[in-house]
């Protein structure tokens, strides 16, 4: 914690112009390999998987959709509520625990040029392509209605993620932007097996149909037609 | 399930394997310890009583693991099922998770052990 604090202050303190020019590269590695895994593996052991300081890059391409990474760069906003491995910031509180928003570190914001450039080296990171099948996902549409009783009553998802911002559990990433956040194809392949991509991590395998896979992806992006920030 | 209960009550055989349980640092109980804060804190809470950061918007709370009267109800195989297969293996919420495809079934089998530890407790008492 103190070394990443310690670290991001030493960013800050970088003259903007040695960071001209943008080599997306050379920005990764000097900006963002302190807290992201560029190379993999992923954790193998739970202590790795505690010692995580950012979701692992190393399949940035195989991942997200490119306009969301530049955007966000530029104006990054919470999307785990209670960080990495969430172990790491809560603690017990009266009523039971509560998420220690003092313990989450803010994102480094990156100037129009400098996200632009660093986009396109992250878009180059490809681990997985043999998890995901370009076009596995077949566009189509499912009510809020039906899709979020799917996504709580039927599978039990609701438990670790919100579906609007302050609704829903809080040990996962928010959904509501996931659509906007992440390729289709990709999703359909973590939520197939979440441990393919991350064999630690806290999220199930819930022996999703094939057809339920579509189903959560449509109401993803249905989610992200709301425009939740 | 009586024999059960029996078996646990077998003086000698039981007092061996309470020391057994409780001797030293054993790899396996920390091991346990570490799956639990890992996968199970997020919704039975830190102390293992149900209060985990996932409960404001759950529409069943989760088993408080240091409850001795309901822990005591379930059998050590009960309990590795719900683990392995989720709650609904157990005829209760999906809410609880199956957790086969991240843990093994030694490490399920430590988890049940470690929930014994949490409710100080055995089926039937
Ligand atoms: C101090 C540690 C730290 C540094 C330095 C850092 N990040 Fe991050 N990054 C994080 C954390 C923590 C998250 C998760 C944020 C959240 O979920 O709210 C994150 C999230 C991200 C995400 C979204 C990923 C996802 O799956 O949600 C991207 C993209 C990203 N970082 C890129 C970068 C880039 C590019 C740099 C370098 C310019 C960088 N980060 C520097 C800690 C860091
Ligand atoms: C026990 C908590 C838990 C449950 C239950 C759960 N998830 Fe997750 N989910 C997670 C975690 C943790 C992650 C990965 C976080 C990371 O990569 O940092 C995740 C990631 C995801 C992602 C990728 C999101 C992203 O931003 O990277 C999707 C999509 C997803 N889950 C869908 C589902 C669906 C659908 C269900 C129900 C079938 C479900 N989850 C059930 C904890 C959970
Ligand atoms: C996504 C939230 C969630 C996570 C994560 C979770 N549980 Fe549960 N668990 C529940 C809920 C909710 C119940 C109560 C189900 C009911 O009463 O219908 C429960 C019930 C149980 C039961 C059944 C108790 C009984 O006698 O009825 C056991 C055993 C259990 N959990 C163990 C675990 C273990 C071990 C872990 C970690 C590997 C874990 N749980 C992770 C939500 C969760």
């Amino acid at each position: 914690m103190i070394r990443s604090i310690g670290m991001t202050v030493a960013l800050l303190l970088l003259p903007a112009v040695a960071l001209a020019g943008g080599d997306g590269q050379r920005l990764l590695q000097e900006r963002c390999s302190g807290c992201h895994n560029l190379t993999g593996p992923a954790p193998q052991t739970l202590a790795e998987l505690w010692a995580r300081k950012g979701p692992d890059l190393f399949y940035a391409g195989n991942k997200y959709r490119p306009e969301w990474v530049e955007q966000w760069l530029q104006a990054p906003r919470r999307i785990r509520p209670a960080g990495m491995y969430y172990g790491n910031h809560i603690k017990p509180g009266p009523d039971g625990d509560i998420i220690d928003e003092r313990s989450l570190p803010e994102h480094p914001r990156l100037g129009a040029e400098d996200a632009r450039a660093v986009t396109r080296a992250l878009m180059q990171l490809k681990w997985g392509s043999h998890l995901i099948t370009p076009g596995a996902y077949k566009p189509g549409r499912i009510s809020l209605s039906m899709g979020e009783l799917m996504f709580d009553k039927f599978r039990g998802c609701l438990a670790c993620h919100e579906i609007e911002p302050g609704y829903g559990g809080r040990s996962g990433p928010e959904v509501y932007t996931v659509a906007r956040r992440l390729q289709a194809d990709y999703l359909i392949s973590y939520m197939r097996n979440p441990q393919a991509w991350d064999p630690r991590i806290f999220m199930p395998n819930k022996h999703l149909k094939e057809r339920d896979l579509q189903k959560f992806v449509h109401y993803f992006r249905a989610l992200s037609e709301e425009d939740f920030q | 399930m009586t024999p059960r209960r029996g078996w646990w009550r077998a003086g000698a055989f039981g007092a061996a394997l309470a020391a057994a349980t409780m001797a030293g640092p054993s790899s396996a109980a920390e091991r346990a310890e570490d799956l639990y804060k890992t996968y199970c804190w997020q919704c039975h809470g830190m102390k293992g009583d149900g209060n985990g950061i996932n409960v404001r918007d759950m529409s069943v709370q989760p088993r408080d693991h240091t409850d001795a009267r309901a822990m005591s109800a379930r059998t050590d195989e009960e309990l590795f099922t719900a683990i392995k297969k989720g709650g609904q293996a157990i005829n209760k919420s999906v809410l609880m998770p199956p957790w086969d495809g991240v843990l093994s079934d030694e490490e399920i089998h430590s988890l049940v052990r470690y929930l014994r530890e949490l409710c100080q407790c055995r089926h039937g008492g």
